[in-house]
C-alpha cells in the first residue's frame, strides 16, 4: 500500500491557499479575453480591462487578486490504496490553510459560529470534502470561495413536473436576483438531480471544471450555452453597470434523483474564480 | 473622463454628480463593514462619540488583506453593500456624505441619499490588488478586535469609483442596464 505522509498534505495546501489567491487558471482568462472581444459596451469593457490589470498585479505575487481571500473550500479525493501516516489527515488540512493563511498574508475570514461570529483568526477550519476513489494517488483540490458571490447562491426542491423550463428559469432567475451583488462577470456552478445536499456540492464541484472544455453531455453541453446566451442577454454587464459579459461560463454537474424529485442548486461564484489542484 | 474630487470633501462638490459619472477620489475615508457598523450605531445610540466624524466622511465597506512588511495595506476591494442597509440610512442622517462599496441598496437607503444629498459610489468588485496601490496611508482607528474588520483611516489618491445613486435621485444599476439593452435592440 502506498504511504503518503500528512505534512506531505500540509505544505501543499498551504501552497495552493496562497498560489490559487495569486493566480488565475489560463482557461478563464481565456475566458475573460474573448468575452471583452465580444462586449459590445464601453463602459464595460473598461471594467473587463480594469479586472485584466488586476489580475497582473496579483500575479507580482504582492497582493492577492481579491481582498476577500475566502473560505478554503479542499476537495480530497483519496485512492483506495493509499495510506496516510504521521497523523491526523483533518488537522493537516487545517494546519496547511492556517499556514498559507498566515503566511501568505490572506484575510482572515472564518468566525467560530454562524451567531456569535468570533473570528478564529486563522481562516480555519476548513471546508473539506473527501471522496474515495481507485487508485494510489491522492488528489487535493484548493478552492477559496468568497462569500459576496456564495450568497447569492440558491436552492429548490422541483417537482419532476417543471422539467427542463423550469431548471433554466432558475438559473438564469438567480443570476439575475444576484445583479450587481457577487461582482459580475460571474461563473455558475449548477447541480441538478441527487438530493438535497449533493445538489449543492455538485453545483460546487462544477465550479471547479475547466472553462474551456464542453460538458461531456451534448444535451447539457447545449443547456450550459443557452443559459449563458440568456444570462448574458439581461443586460446586468460587468459590476451592473451594463453590458454584455454578466456572466463568463455556466458548468452543469447531474446525478440520478429521486421519481418524486427534481433538485437544482445553483452555486454562484464571481471573476475570481479560484482553485488550484495537486495529484500526489 | 473621470472627474478629479480632493479633500475636504463637502456636499457642494458632490451635489452635482450623477450616476455612471466616473470619480477619482483623493483625501482621508474610513473603512468600516458589517461589526463595525453595528458598534457604531450602538455608540451613538448610548450617546458616545464614534470613532470618526460622521458628517461629511465617505465609508468604504472594505476589510482589507493584512498590510506586508513596508506597505500599508493589502488588497483592498469592495464588500457587498446590501448588508450594511440597516444601518446607513441613520448614519447619513447624520451627515454622512459618501459610501463606496458594491451592489444593490434598499429602498432606505435610495431615499436617505436624495434626503441628505449624499452619494452611494461603487468600487470594482474584485480589482483589490489595483485598488491597493491607491492607498498611501492606513491606520486602525478603533476596534482593533474585529481584525479585517476594524476602523481604518485611510489616505487614497485617486480612488476609482463610479457614481451609483446619487443625489437627484439617479440609479445607474437600473438605468446602465436599461441603456445597455435600449442600445441593443436598436
Ligand atoms: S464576490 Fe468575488 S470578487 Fe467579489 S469581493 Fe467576493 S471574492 Fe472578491
Amino acid at each position: 500500500m502506498r504511504e503518503i505522509n500528512v505534512d506531505t498534505i500540509k505544505e501543499n495546501i498551504a501552497r495552493m491557499c496562497i498560489e490559487a489567491n495569486h493566480y488565475l487558471d489560463e482557461d478563464l482568462k481565456e475566458c475573460m479575453a474573448s468575452h471583452l472581444a465580444a462586449e459590445p459596451s464601453e463602459v464595460a469593457r473598461n471594467i473587463l480591462e480594469s479586472i485584466g490589470k488586476n489580475i497582473e498585479i496579483a500575479e507580482e505575487g504582492i497582493f492577492p487578486l481579491c481582498q476577500d481571500t475566502g473560505m478554503a473550500c479542499v476537495f480530497m479525493e483519496i485512492g483506495q490504496d493509499v495510506h496516510i501516516t504521521g497523523g491526523s489527515l483533518e488537522d493537516a488540512i487545517n494546519e496547511g490553510v492556517r499556514q498559507g493563511y498566515t503566511e501568505g498574508y490572506l484575510r482572515k475570514s472564518i468566525v467560530r459560529d454562524p451567531l456569535d461570529r468570533v473570528n478564529t483568526g486563522d481562516n480555519t477550519p476548513a471546508y473539506i470534502h473527501y471522496d474515495i476513489v481507485p487508485g494510489d494517488q491522492v488528489k487535493i483540490t484548493v478552492a477559496p470561495k468568497g462569500f459576496g458571490s456564495e450568497n447569492m447562491s440558491r436552492i429548490k426542491m422541483f417537482p419532476p413536473s417543471a422539467g427542463e423550463e423550469g431548471v433554466k428559469d432558475f438559473v438564469v432567475e438567480t443570476a439575475k436576483l444576484a445583479g450587481a451583488n457577487p461582482c459580475p462577470p460571474i461563473v455558475l456552478g449548477v447541480g441538478i438531480g441527487g438530493t438535497f445536499d449533493k445538489a449543492a456540492l455538485m453545483a460546487k464541484k462544477a465550479l471547479l471544471k475547466p472553462l474551456d472544455k464542453p460538458n461531456e453531455s451534448p444535451y447539457y453541453d447545449e443547456m450550459e450555452q443557452e443559459l449563458l446566451e440568456r444570462i448574458n442577454s439581461l443586460g446586468i454587464g460587468p459590476q451592473g453597470f451594463g453590458g454584455r459579459t454578466t456572466a463568463l461560463a455556466v458548468n452543469i454537474i447531474t446525478a440520478p434523483t429521486h421519481i418524486a424529485g427534481l433538485p437544482v442548486a445553483v452555486n454562484v461564484n464571481c471573476h475570481v474564480s479560484r482553485h488550484k489542484t495537486v495529484v500526489l | 473622463m473621470a472627474i478629479t474630487i480632493k479633500e475636504p470633501f463637502t456636499k457642494d462638490k458632490f451635489k452635482d454628480l450623477r450616476a455612471g459619472e466616473s470619480v477619482l477620489l483623493t483625501g482621508t475615508i474610513y473603512t468600516a463593514r458589517d461589526a463595525a457598523h453595528k458598534r457604531i450605531t450602538e455608540m451613538i445610540a448610548r450617546g458616545e462619540k464614534p470613532p470618526f466624524e460622521i458628517k461629511d466622511s465617505i465609508i468604504y465597506y472594505v476589510g482589507p488583506t493584512p498590510a506586508k512588511p513596508g506597505r500599508p495595506i493589502g488588497s483592498a476591494g469592495p464588500t457587498t453593500s446590501y448588508r450594511m442597509d440597516a444601518y446607513a440610512p441613520e448614519l447619513l442622517d447624520l451627515g454622512q456624505l459618501g459610501m463606496i462599496g458594491k451592489g444593490q441598496r434598499s429602498d432606505e437607503v435610495m431615499a436617505a441619499v436624495v434626503r441628505n444629498g449624499a452619494v452611494y459610489f461603487a468600487a470594482i468588485g474584485g480589482a483589490a490588488a489595483l485598488m491597493a496601490g491607491c492607498v498611501k496611508e492606513a491606520e486602525v482607528i478603533a476596534f482593533d478586535d474585529l481584525g479585517a474588520e476594524a476602523v481604518r483611516k485611510l489616505y487614497v489618491e485617486d480612488f476609482p469609483v463610479t457614481v451609483v445613486l446619487d443625489p437627484a435621485g439617479g440609479n445607474l444599476y437600473k438605468e446602465g442596464q436599461e441603456a445597455y439593452l435600449a442600445s441593443v435592440s436598436e
